[in-house]
């Protein structure tokens, strides 16, 4: 029977860091604008290209944290 | 050549496109913008979107943007600064598609001085992070001007910040919510299942306990709103559906905390969880709006943030809250008059078009009285000050906020039903529980909770939002935008409707023009229409674009002389178009009723070009539809000129008043409301604020609803004016939806009473048809009106 209580531990654990990190999207203002996360994705990738020839974006892209885990992916 | 469209902005370039790169271009501006681009290698705006650019038509002066150097207003613009860095946010009307978020978010690219930016699409903002030692605010925002991106700086911005906090509490109400209903449901379900006796007594107790800690937050939290509102709702005397809701969750909290304490399991934890998760759903889902418009809009919103002042001839910025009494200020061309003045200095040309709707220049004389709202067209002029500008005639007008409207939101439909409602309940609840006493006083008090738990009208609740919060979706995407659910029930309540004419009747920015007195030929046409295609004065647009003719010759010598005319020579002979007086010389004012411009040629009077305006498309079939189920009013601040066609069009009993002022206006709409009639008003210039405001619904039309609306219950399209007959019929189909929601609700009251007076509503019973009742209504609602919204707005 002590597995149950390990499982709802675990189970409480896991939902309350999802809980965690609900608020924390919503706080930090993720959930403010839905649209242009979306479009912005499609510019990253070309710009990256872009980058490698110019050089030109690479201090912008230092500063925004949004475009900084963008191009990371 | 056959017409094409321009590269930047796809406007039809005509017969004479501006070539550059090997591409068309409508007008010198787009194709500036376009090199612009070009040279910084940022040609991508162009791909990711065919055609984005903004096309401006109004050239600004080069000192729009000079009051970003007053320190003061820079401090109260700025989010935040360091000395080194900056933030700032701009409000860009003119963002509309992805090219915009990408051009704006490379800003950094056109010029390095800035180090990042981030558009919130919505709103239609734009962040910026800048290096102000490279570039300061001002050219900021002049740069942003030269890519056509024109930011919208106004008193309103300043004065307030950072909305939106209760957006994101909500959010993380319903999020809590939902990790308790989830949890909770999980440890109640052993209960339902056979077999649930053989649970060990330890197990019950650890998920009562369990239940208990996570319900706390959910009840204290998330649902906190719906006590403060029936405590507010009791206080004045209401009894909104937040009553019963609040029974309905203390009599589910306490019920089951006794449960808890008591060792016997976990009670009603779960049901009461998913209750507050579904009627905050239902609370997210209507409180939807649309970010980026502005329904609430006074005089800030359109006043310029400061005003060049003259001292001594010394020319010095300063906002115009410092404006004071006899100060002597300088407006340029396309400034707009902050406060009522007389013209000292220069020759007066307002144009009144945000007041009235009227776009044709009001030419104005030296100690002439100019009302605040009017924008000087032509060459600078200087003005003084006569009332400060929260003294101004109009300003006053709209800052008379109305105190009617505030109870509107509590006497609706909804919390009608809900007094019955609560009523009814607690009569059925003190009635089983009498009947039960008499067997014991535990089932009485069991029974008791267990009417007040299950006639919780969560379904009711839910009704509305979900019914209203679609409709306001489809309406939003015919380009009809509401402001709040609650004017839907308005509109539905509607017995008058009272329009305004110039502006909303009419079209703002085209004109009929018909020639009176001899006949010109063709080459005298050709001759005029080379004349006005150098002047910017709207009657000159007006006749430009009406005379249609291949080719242009050029005048020599051509002068404007604003307020007047225009002169200019074709060889010889000197033509002359404008005013009465410029053309024909005679000292007499123009007197007629309409808009006429004048010509000579060759020292020969002509006759005139008489110019009206155009009424809207399918305004005959919007108004005799409505004159069908409605009583129509017109309030015009023109002259009686069109009475007859008016009064054809409007039928012969409604009631056409003219001359009114926009007080006049006020007072007759608040008149009408006295006598007990529903008003929904239609207007759309700034003299019409005072009477939208206290209509019972204000509507209000705009060419482009990002702009320029004054403060209104709505905005509709301009150019969805054929199909507001539907829209307010639709509220209609919307209350039919609402009725049928509420008899299918009752219906799961019915079948859950009856549980509960029989004294046998378990814990399980209660668990399903809660969420089942909520759920069907909900879905119900939703697809109906999505359903019938496709079937009667086209």
């Amino acid at each position: 029977m002590s597995a149950i209580i390990l499982l709802i531990v675990i189970g409480i654990i896991v939902a309350g860091g999802f809980l965690i990190a609900f608020v924390w999207a919503v706080r930090s203002g993720q959930y403010d604008d839905d649209y242009s996360p979306s479009v912005r994705m499609l510019f990253e990738n070309k710009e990256a290209k872009a980058a490698e020839d110019t050089k030109k974006s690479e201090p912008a892209t230092k500063d925004n944290p949004d475009s900084k885990t963008l191009t990371k992916n | 050549m056959a017409a094409q469209p321009c590269i930047h902005c796809g406007a039809d370039c005509g017969k004479n496109p501006v070539i550059w790169d090997e591409k068309p271009f409508c007008c010198h501006g787009c194709k500036t913008v376009y090199q612009i681009l070009n040279e910084k290698e940022m040609g991508e705006y162009y791909q990711i979107q065919p055609m984005p650019g903004i096309r401006v038509t109004t050239e600004s002066s080069d000192n729009k943007f000079a009051f970003l150097d007053n320190e003061e207003l820079k401090e109260q613009l700025l989010d935040f600064t360091d000395g080194n860095t900056s933030k700032v946010k701009f409000f860009v009307p003119s963002i509309h598609c992805a090219s915009c978020i990408w051009l704006l978010e490379h800003l950094d690219t056109l010029n390095p001085a800035i180090s990042y930016s981030t558009v919130n699409f919505p709103r239609k903002e734009v962040y910026i992070t800048f290096r102000n030692d490279q570039i300061s605010l001002r050219q900021l925002a002049e740069m942003l001007s030269a890519i056509h991106y024109i930011p919208e700086i106004t008193l309103d911005q300043l004065d307030k910040k950072g909305s939106g906090k209760t957006d994101r509490n909500l959010l993380i109400k319903i999020g809590i919510a939902a990790f308790s209903f989830l949890n909770i449901m999980m440890y109640s379900f052993p209960e339902y299942l056979p077999g649930s006796d053989l649970l060990e007594q330890e197990f019950k107790n650890m998920f009562g306990w369990l239940s208990f800690v996570l319900i706390l937050p959910v009840v204290f939290y998330s649902a906190s709103d719906y006590f403060l509102t029936a405590y507010k709702g009791l206080k004045h005397k209401i009894i909104s559906i937040d009553i019963p809701i609040t029974l309905g969750i203390m009599a589910l909290f306490f019920q089951s905390s006794y449960v808890v304490f008591s060792g016997h399991g976990i009670g009603y934890m779960d049901s009461l969880a998913g209750l507050v998760f579904f009627l905050l759903i239902g609370k997210w889902y209507q409180g939807k709006t649309y970010e980026a418009l502005s329904f609430e809009r006074d005089y800030k919103s359109y006043f310029p943030v400061a005003i060049t002042r003259l001292i001594a001839g010394v020319e010095e910025i300063i906002p115009i809250k410092e404006l004071r009494e006899g100060d002597l200020i300088l407006v340029r061309n396309q400034e707009l008059v902050p406060a009522d003045a007389r013209l000292a200095k220069g020759k007066g040309n307002i144009d009144y078009a945000f007041v009235t709707g009227e776009s044709v220049p009001v030419p104005k004389q030296k100690d002439d009285f100019i009302y605040a709202g009017g924008r000087q067209v032509g060459s600078s002029i200087e003005l003084q000050v006569v009332k400060e500008v929260e003294q101004s005639y109009l300003t006053q007008l709209w800052n008379q906020k109305e105190t009617a409207t505030v109870n509107h939101s509590l006497d609706n439909h909804i919390n009608k039903i809900s007094q019955y409602f609560t009523i009814i309940v607690l009569i059925i609840a003190f009635a089983a529980f009498g009947f039960w006493l008499t067997k014991s006083l535990e089932t009485a008090v069991y029974v008791f909770t267990s009417v007040l738990i299950i006639a919780c009208p969560c379904a009711l609740a839910l009704t509305i939002p979900f019914t209203f919060g679609n409709t306001m979706r489809v309406f939003g995407r015919k380009g009809f935008y509401i402001k709040k659910s609650e004017v839907i029930e308005q509109l539905h309540k509607t017995t008058t409707i009272v329009f305004d004419k110039t502006g909303t009747l009419t079209l703002s920015r085209q004109m009929s023009v018909e020639f009176q007195g001899e006949p010109l030929t063709d080459e005298e046409l050709l001759k005029v229409r080379s004349m006005v295609r150098h002047s910017s004065h709207p009657l000159s647009a007006a006749l430009y674009s009406q005379l249609k003719s291949q080719e242009v010759i050029e005048p020599t010598n051509y002068e404007e002389i604003p307020g007047m005319g225009i002169t200019g020579l074709f060889r010889k002979d000197r033509v002359n178009v404008g005013s009465k007086q410029f053309v024909t010389g005679s000292g007499e004012a123009d007197d007629s009723k309409e808009s006429r411009v004048y010509v000579s040629l060759a020292g020969e009077q002509r006759g005139y070009f008489s110019i009206k305006n155009v009424y809207r498309e399918g305004l005959e079939k919007v108004i005799s539809d409505l004159g069908n189920s409605y009583d129509l009013h017109l309030l015009s601040g023109d002259n009686d000129a069109e009475n007859d066609r008016l009064q054809q069009i409007f039928g012969p009993e409604a009631i056409l008043r003219f001359n009114q002022s926009p007080s006049d206006k006020k007072t007759y709409v608040e008149k009408l409301k006295k006598s007990g009639k529903n008003v929904l008003m239609i207007g759309d210039g700034l003299n019409d604020a005072g009477a939208l405001a206290s209509s019972d619904t204000g509507i209000s039309i705009a060419d482009d609803v990002f702009s320029f609306s004054p403060a209104c219950d709505a905005i509709l399209e301009a150019d969805k004016f054929a199909q507001l007959n539907s829209f307010i019929r639709f509220t209609g189909t919307s209350f039919r939806v609402v009725r049928a929601s509420f008899v299918i609700s009752f219906l799961y009251n019915i079948v859950g009473l009856s549980f509960a007076v029989m004294a046998v509503l378990s814990p399980l019973v209660a668990a399903i048809l809660m969420p089942v009742s909520s759920v069907s209504v909900v879905v119900f609602a939703t697809l109906s009106t999505r359903w019938l919204a496709s079937k009667q707005l086209k």
